[in-house]
């Protein structure tokens, strides 16, 4: 992991997510958590910006931090070997909603409708303006941003890829999808995202993007470039159990994080650190604590395991890449961020989730931190991301 | 309602919308080719719209593939009035 770069409710930058969260700031207002420093026109042209819909914009704008913390003024290796894997869990739905509500109302869609809200925007014009040839694609969902990142390292190991530019852009901030999610019951009646409190009562929405750039270690070393971490491991697995609910008792998302330490070829006991899914829902923070006991044992009641949604709410298909960012820096910083909005424990979720202030990482001299990142998703498609400070 | 349709209405409404689609004021003239402007076939479907909205005519895809500047456009749209 050679370039990071984030836009999210707290500020345009890696750096502002990592500094902002360990102060304790949430980007949450009014039940959300909307991206208000981001305008699109200050990251790109007027044409560029009428041409993206704004979760295509985040996830350009947080691609072109990413690039330029890599180092890439251009790109270090041919075209057809650098690739793109984005994750969105919609897509753009906000073009979409304001095109049917055209076509209701007797006027012309936009021709811009299709490649405004198809899926793969983000990804096609982070190709485009970066003019990547390798592989790229699109993965959704909301565990996506974490598949992404895991599937582009995979590209990485077989070969089919140098480098990859990996993440996830979300902006679903819109009547339909907060009306949808709110029949679900899946969003906060209180808007307040409170991770693993017991009073937690559904996820708070929230938008932006993450996008992280992977090179091969050792075409990295040979030109040089400064590393913020290594991707150890990654473990994908599905709960096949139900559309939307997760399995509580977390099998197959306790299956995925020893997947991703077994890949690492870590043991339970080198972790040091857990960014957890921790969306604030019952069933699913519930699921997550049962699935980090399984797998940690001991281990999982030694270790700060601590929630970003409770800064900046759920960003769906972006969540898991902006969560790897923000472990990312958390390793290099040696600094876990809070989960804030923990007040009242629950007695069922016994485990340490760094309530109040944000927490040092205790890790031996000699070694890098080790972090897990955990991002589960609608459908039951569970991604577990295994970093190692460099 | 539909705008009457001559030389000057025609120009303004597509210097109009260049403008929305990106284009620069001052680039945008007669000779102006499209290349020259960046326009694709995008924008000039989405030109087309505005031409049909305000002017009721309509052009097609084919109808202006084969052109290459901004006064060929106006002229089209205006000698289909």
């Amino acid at each position: 992991m050679t370039g990071i770069g984030a836009v999210t409710p707290l500020g345009v930058g890696a750096r502002p997510l990592h500094e902002r969260w360990s102060a304790g700031a949430c980007g949450v207002r009014d039940g959300e958590a909307a991206c208000a420093e981001f305008e699109a026109r200050e990251h790109m042209t007027a044409k560029e910006a009428r041409r993206l819909d704004r979760f295509a914009q985040l996830g350009v704008t947080a691609c072109a931090e990413a690039v330029a913390d890599a180092g890439w003024e251009q790109l270090p290796y041919a075209p057809e070997r650098v690739g793109c894997m984005l994750g969105t869990g919609i897509g753009g739905i906000a073009t979409f909603e304001s095109n049917h509500e055209l076509l209701r109302s007797g006027r012309s869609v936009s021709p811009l409708a299709v490649p405004l809200m198809m899926g793969n925007a983000g990804a096609a014009a982070i190709a485009m303006r970066h003019e990547l040839r390798g592989p790229v694609l699109v993965v959704s969902a909301c565990a996506a941003g974490a598949n992404a990142i895991g599937s582009a390292m995979r590209a990485i190991q077989c070969g089919e890829a140098t480098a990859m530019i990996a993440g996830g852009a979300e902006a679903a901030l819109t009547p339909l999808a907060r009306a949808a999610f709110a029949s679900l019951e899946a969003t906060s009646p209180s808007g307040v995202s409170r991770p693993f409190d017991a009073r937690r009562d559904g996820f708070v929405m929230g938008e932006g993007a993450g996008v992280l750039v992977l090179e091969d270690a050792e075409a990295a070393r040979a030109r040089g470039a400064r590393i913020h971490a290594r991707l150890r491991g990654y473990g994908a697995t599905c709960d096949a159990h139900h559309l939307t609910a997760p399995d509580e008792r977390g099998t197959a998302a306790a299956a995925a994080i020893r997947a991703s330490l077994e890949d690492a070829g870590l043991d339970a006991s080198e972790v040091d650190y857990v960014n957890a899914h921790g969306t604030s829902t019952p069933q699913g923070d519930r699921a997550e604590t049962r699935a980090l006991t399984a797998v940690l044992g001991q281990r999982a009641r030694e270790i700060p395991i601590s929630s970003t949604k409770s800064a900046i709410g759920h960003l769906l298909g972006a969540a898991g890449a902006v969560e790897a960012v923000a472990t990312v820096l958390a390793l290099r910083e040696r600094l876990a961020g809070p989960t804030l909005g923990l007040e009242h424990a629950d007695p069922e979720l016994d485990l340490d989730f760094v309530p109040g202030a944000a927490r040092a990482l205790h890790v031996e001299p000699g070694r890098g931190a080790v972090a897990l990142s955990n991002s589960f998703g609608f459908g039951g498609h569970n991604a577990v991301l295994c970093l190692e400070s460099a | 309602m539909q705008d009457e349709m001559t030389d000057t209405t025609v120009t303004d409404v597509v210097t109009d919308a260049l403008v929305g689609f990106g284009c620069e004021r001052e680039e945008i003239t007669r000779a102006a080719t499209f290349e020259s402007l960046d326009i694709d076939s995008l924008d000039l479907a989405e030109l087309a719209q505005v031409i049909e909205e305000r002017f009721g005519v309509v052009l097609k895809g084919s109808d202006v593939v084969t052109l290459k500047t901004l006064g060929d456009l106006i002229d089209l749209i205006v000698a289909r009035a």
